[in-house]
């Protein structure tokens, strides 16, 4: 077990809603970001003397840019629906950190500045003026939402914490008061391309290796091309799928997956990220910066279409909002998806029966599946409501015989977070990335004893890294975390392929034993 | 006219031009304020009736919060179906239409008794709003007042029906008059202290309207989560701010 100096909480066989303890999380705070990481943003270096000012001023800007703040922040009833929905909630027990709880801190000022009520009869409607213990609130529980809009799904009004988080550190960051963990990766996507900060070459050098370990595992010379014009697809991935686990196992996945469907494609160096963690600050102008770069590189690399590696909410900013911040993208294939989930395509070539694979490659594992917040909840796949959850179980079920899903209220759109997202997955809030990944562990342990599911598979780099630092805490072992091309990966069997037991073996006729 | 009749036709007239005036200039912010970006909550209707379907099973069952919470949904929808039952009846105050008065006086006999289960309605929430830790740490002193003003409105109106008749000619007479602007043939309101405790309440609550939580009636039809169209691959959404950046 992954030493902890704050107590890991408890896992219960049937889920319960623990009482409330006022403060229990009011030490929890990133690390602010120095003036070197704010300006690449155009934020401001540091809180200035009139930032109480600049507060309400960018709140003001806000409310008139954005119909879901003004609309979620007028709308509550405290009805309390909301109250035991939140992951840091029920694994913190702080109040603040159930999203009624998180929303009234915005929502306090809000009323103090921008209605009548709160204006004339402060104390009646719960309204407070900006002071800096109302602004160290913000920092400490702002940065303690992680977006995932599982409270928006039971909200009767649909009030969006993500909304209002978002908005809370944009304003945060107008007044020079950033994060330090978020602004630096996306200052590193604005000047080198992606949140790693991988260069040119490095990445170069990483694909060369990927098709090494590949064609000696395989004998086929798969490839892992990197700026090549004119090839078909760009693949936009997470920059983790470059060099971590399990998240390198996925790209060889789509590599193969490539290979098989005989399309050309490529990745970019200059978009060699998928992520696009403007969104965690609410930035809309570095958002739109960060997904620009995209466009620029489909462009020049001459492409046809775009398809996304496995990145939860890169999934989200893609499918949601690509067209509105990048767009027209009116130069690509419109016989398919713009853009394209990694996922889509491969379900796509398994229906059309261009792949083929040995399912028993995954036998030693019994799969559970982690739906994640922003595919789940945030995005779609396939022509369907719902295909964001039927179609990656379709493919692990293409791909392995043993497949069992964790209790219906913990998955699809009432998933939990991993409890990482949202820009948090930063050591320096390791107790929080803990505590809020209780629910989903719980529901994990829960079909480890039921169904003896050893590892679960996912979809989202975020998810992948937080369950691979958090699930040590609670026992379980790091690896059990899987990506969803990995077992595809394992499974499939390329054409040509060696096979050490068997020697080479007729693709149609492995795929004949699994069936 | 007696003074009493002047100052409550004074008092319906004020009431009624804030709440007029509050909820359309509430209305007409939120449907100015741009949505820049599609947010639905998926899965989503993937086209227009399907959004007006969502937001039918929200406004009328509260599908939402059903998931959420089974007792706050019960009691919630119980008070606000049998409020609207009770608004309906109230028809018989306002209206000379042959045809909505047979409706109400058809509704009536079992109408009436729906009064009881708004307030059932009412304590219930307010109960789970004492009871409840993490309900009671998020209500503001106006979440209890507000309960405490739809329970006197309720209490004071059940009563004229079933403890103590007012003239409901007369207070027929007193609207009809302020809605016609004739007051010509207008009756003295009734004094007992009943409906006038019903009356006040109810203006108060009509003042408070555009300026409290109960905005959450227009909000929920604007909230962009439950209100858009799941189509961002096909179309292109882009605001007038946002336009301008591209420039």
């Amino acid at each position: 077990m992954a030493k902890a100096d704050f107590e890991v909480p408890k896992l219960n066989k049937y889920p319960e809603i623990p009482p409330v303890v006022p403060g229990a999380m009011a030490h929890s705070k990133p690390y602010v970001a120095k003036p070197a990481f704010q300006e690449p943003l155009n934020f401001p270096g540091e809180l200035p003397e009139d930032w109480k000012d600049g507060a309400i001023e960018a709140m003001g800007d806000l409310l008139g840019k954005y119909r879901s703040l003004r609309v979620h922040l007028d709308s509550c009833v405290k009805c309390g629906a909301c109250t035991d929905k939140c992951h840091y909630y029920l694994g913190t027990q702080d109040p603040k950190n159930m999203p009624v709880g998180r929303q009234d801190l915005l929502r306090k000022v809000y009323r103090r500045y921008f209605t009548f009520a709160g204006k004339f009869f402060p104390k009646l409607v719960g309204a407070e003026d900006l002071t800096e213990e109302v602004l160290d609130d913000w920092y400490s529980y702002f940065h303690q939402c992680s977006q995932c809009r599982r409270c928006a799904v039971f909200c009767p009004y649909g009030i969006d914490t993500a909304e209002i988080s978002m908005a809370a550190r944009e304003i945060m960051d107008r007044i020079g008061v950033g994060q330090k963990y978020c602004n630096e990766i996306i200052g590193k996507v604005h000047k080198i391309g992606n949140n790693l900060g991988l260069p040119e070459a490095a990445l170069a050098d990483t694909l060369e290796g990927l098709e090494e370990d590949v064609e000696e595992e395989t004998g086929v010379a798969v490839k892992y091309p990197l700026d090549v014009r004119g090839a078909e697809i760009l693949l936009v991935t997470p920059s983790a799928d470059f060099f971590a686990e399990p998240h390198v196992d996925g790209l060889i996945g789509y590599g193969k997956v490539f290979h098989e469907a005989g399309v050309s494609w490529t990745l970019s160096s200059h978009a060699s990220e998928a992520a696009n963690f403007g969104l965690f600050i609410g930035s809309y102008e570095n958002m739109r910066r960060v997904s620009l770069r995209i466009r620029e590189a489909a462009l020049e690399l001459g492409v046809k279409r775009i398809v996304f590696g496995e990145c939860g909410h890169a999934w989200r900013v893609a499918y949601n909002f690509l067209h509105t911040l990048a767009g027209p993208l009116d130069f690509l294939d419109s016989r398919y998806p713009v853009p394209q989930h990694i996922l889509e395509f491969t379900w796509d070539e398994i229906q059309k029966g261009t792949l083929h694979f040995d399912k028993s490659a995954n036998d030693h594992m019994v799969i559970t599946y982690h739906d994640s917040c922003n595919v789940a909840r945030a995005s779609r796949m396939g022509d369907e409501p719902g295909g964001q959850f039927k179609i990656p179980r379709n493919v692990i079920k293409a791909v392995c015989n043993h497949f069992v899903d964790m209790a219906p209220e913990t998955i699809q759109e009432a998933t939990f977070c991993c409890g990482g997202g949202g820009g948090l997955l930063t050591d320096d809030l390791i107790e929080l990335r803990v505590k809020g990944a209780k629910p989903r562990v719980e529901a994990l342990q829960n079909v480890i004893e039921a169904h003896g599911v050893t590892h679960m598979a996912a979809i989202c780099a975020i998810c992948k890294s937080q369950f691979g630092k958090v699930l040590p805490y609670y026992e379980l072992e790091r690896d059990m975390i899987v990506s969803v091309h990995q077992l595809v990966s394992n499974a499939i069997v390329l054409t040509g392929q060696d096979d050490p037991d068997q020697g080479e073996r007729d693709p149609a006729e492995v795929k004949g034993e699994s069936e | 006219m007696s003074p009493l009749t002047i100052v409550f036709a004074l008092l319906f007239y004020t009431a009624t031009l804030l709440l007029v005036v509050g909820l359309v200039r509430r209305i007409r912010l939120y449907a100015k304020t741009p949505a820049p970006l599609k947010i639905a909550t998926t899965p989503a209707p993937i086209n227009r009736s399907g959004v007006v379907m969502r937001m039918l099973r929200e406004v009328v069952f509260f599908e939402s919060l059903f998931k959420a919470t089974k007792w706050t949904w019960l009691f919630g929808w119980l008070f606000h179906a049998a409020l609207v039952a009770v608004l309906f009846r109230h028809l018989r105050y306002f209206t000379e239409s042959a045809t909505l008065m047979a409706a109400v006086t058809f509704v009536g006999p079992l109408f009436k008794y729906l009064a009881f289960v708004m307030l059932i309605g009412l304590l219930g929430l307010w109960v789970r709003r004492l009871a409840v830790d993490r309900v009671r740490y998020i209500s503001a002193p106006s979440d209890h007042l507000m309960l405490l003003l739809l329970l006197l409105i309720g209490i004071s109106g059940a009563m004229t029906t079933f403890v103590a008749h007012t003239d409901v000619v007369a207070v027929k007479g007193f609207f009809r008059a302020l809605m016609t602007f004739n007051f010509d043939d207008m009756p003295n309101l009734p004094s007992d202290p009943l409906i006038l405790v019903h009356l006040s309440l109810a203006a108060l609550l009509m003042i408070v309207f555009p300026i409290s939580k109960l905005l959450h009636a227009p909000g929920v039809f604007f909230s962009p989560t439950r209100n858009q169209i799941d189509n961002p691959r096909e179309r292109r959404h882009l605001s007038d701010w946002a336009r301008k950046l591209e420039s």
